[in-house]
């Protein structure tokens, strides 16, 4: 039944979103630390399970399966829930700290992707088309 | 008539909120088929005409939460909230390639790390640049550089005035649009191919709804590897800014 998949689901992620909590309170900021992640190593863990006592029936399956394909249309409703028109109109000092964030982390993307990289970085480096 | 019918869409505002963005999605693939043959990918056109509506929802209204404050898209508020957010990008993690994780495992953390210090630095250099001279002021401005979350936490903590707290969000806030935007228009220049870059790409823009709907627009099969490493950041953030960041700041500006 679908609703086993989306409970194995809500069950992953009410555990990971409490040990994020514990785990804030532990090192003392307020704030989550990396609930949603937690959650998603504890889910893809018991879906890897390989027990006849508890395997997930493609028909459960497809209770995950619907939360997974509903990501983009979710994310399109968090863009139209934005505050835009403040970032938009927000004052340069906000603008220019914001923008220059964003470029000096895009460029680092590629230079801390070949930490720990045992595949020829010569190879990687290849644009991929 | 009128009445009526937004009476009703008010009551079943989640409802309405499901025909909106089906709506957008729709029209949006229809847009990228008919007009550029697939090249610009549905999901970001689609993101792209949220955050249009976001900013048409917020010029109208004057309130914060984008189309949701017109009350009868106020649906979309609860669709797009953290709660479903965080469901459906833990969804997406059904079927990851455990391997990939763990190959990528060190340059992940190291991301992480790596992003927080450089978006505070930015967001910190900037504020000296515009005339921002007290070190509560720098490490506000410099923790908002890193997400809308680290920002207040540390102005906060820290004692800053509301405007500066307000600055810092607005910072974060520009820096969440711009990756969502900005990402599928970079991503082959990073190499934001594979699930290793991806991991390394959330840990060094930490903020979960840019690195959502970046890629998303970009290749939504990266997602769980980019998200995974993104949720941490705010909390290395929380942690890292008010504290050594800040008495570093402190010691730089004596």
């Amino acid at each position: 039944m679908a609703i086993y998949g989306a409970a194995l689901l809500a069950f992953c992620m009410l555990t990971g979103v409490y040990v994020g909590d514990v785990l804030g309170d532990l090192i003392g900021v307020s704030a989550n630390v990396g609930g949603v992640g937690i959650a998603m190593m504890l889910l893809i863990m018991l879906s890897n399970i390989k027990s006849p006592y508890f395997q997930l029936k493609p028909a459960s399956a497809a209770g995950i399966a619907f939360w997974s394909s509903m990501y983009i249309p979710i994310v399109v409703a968090m863009a139209a829930k934005q505050n835009v028109f403040s970032a938009v109109s927000s004052s340069a000092v906000a603008m220019v700290a914001g923008v220059l964030a964003v470029l000096v982390s895009f460029a680092l993307v590629p230079t801390i992707s070949r930490i720990g990289d045992k595949s020829s970085p010569a190879s990687r480096s290849e644009p991929r088309q | 008539m009128w009445d009526l019918l937004s009476a009703i869409l008010i009551k079943n505002g989640f409802v309405a909120g499901l025909v909106f963005v089906g709506f957008l999605m729709w029209f949006s693939y229809w847009l990228s088929a008919r007009f550029t043959h697939g090249h610009i990918h549905g999901s970001a056109i689609a993101i792209g005409l949220g955050l249009l509506s976001a900013y048409v929802g917020g010029a109208v209204t004057g309130g914060t939460s984008g189309i949701a404050d017109i009350a009868i898209f106020s649906g979309v508020a609860l669709l797009g909230g953290t709660m479903f957010r965080d469901f459906a990008i833990i969804a997406t993690a059904y079927g990851a390639d455990l391997k990939a994780i763990k190959h990528a495992g060190l340059a992940g953390v190291v991301s992480i790390f790596a992003g927080v210090l450089i978006s505070f630095s930015v967001g910190a250099l900037v504020a000296v640049a515009f005339g921002y001279r007290d070190p509560v002021d720098i490490s506000t401005i410099g923790a908002g550089a890193a997400t809308y979350i680290v920002g207040p936490v540390t102005g906060t903590a820290l004692g800053a005035s509301s405007d500066i707290i307000a600055l810092s969000v607005a910072a974060g806030l520009v820096k969440s649009v711009l990756v969502m935007i900005g990402t599928p228009l970079v991503a082959s220049f990073i190499g934001l191919d594979n699930p290793r870059s991806a991991m390394v790409y959330g840990g060094l823009m930490g903020t979960t709804s840019g690195v959502a709907g970046g890629l998303a627009a970009t290749d939504p099969a990266l997602l769980p590897y980019g998200a995974m490493t993104a949720t941490f950041y705010t909390g290395v953030g929380c942690l890292l800014a008010p504290s050594v960041l800040y008495i570093t700041v402190r010691a730089l500006m004596l």
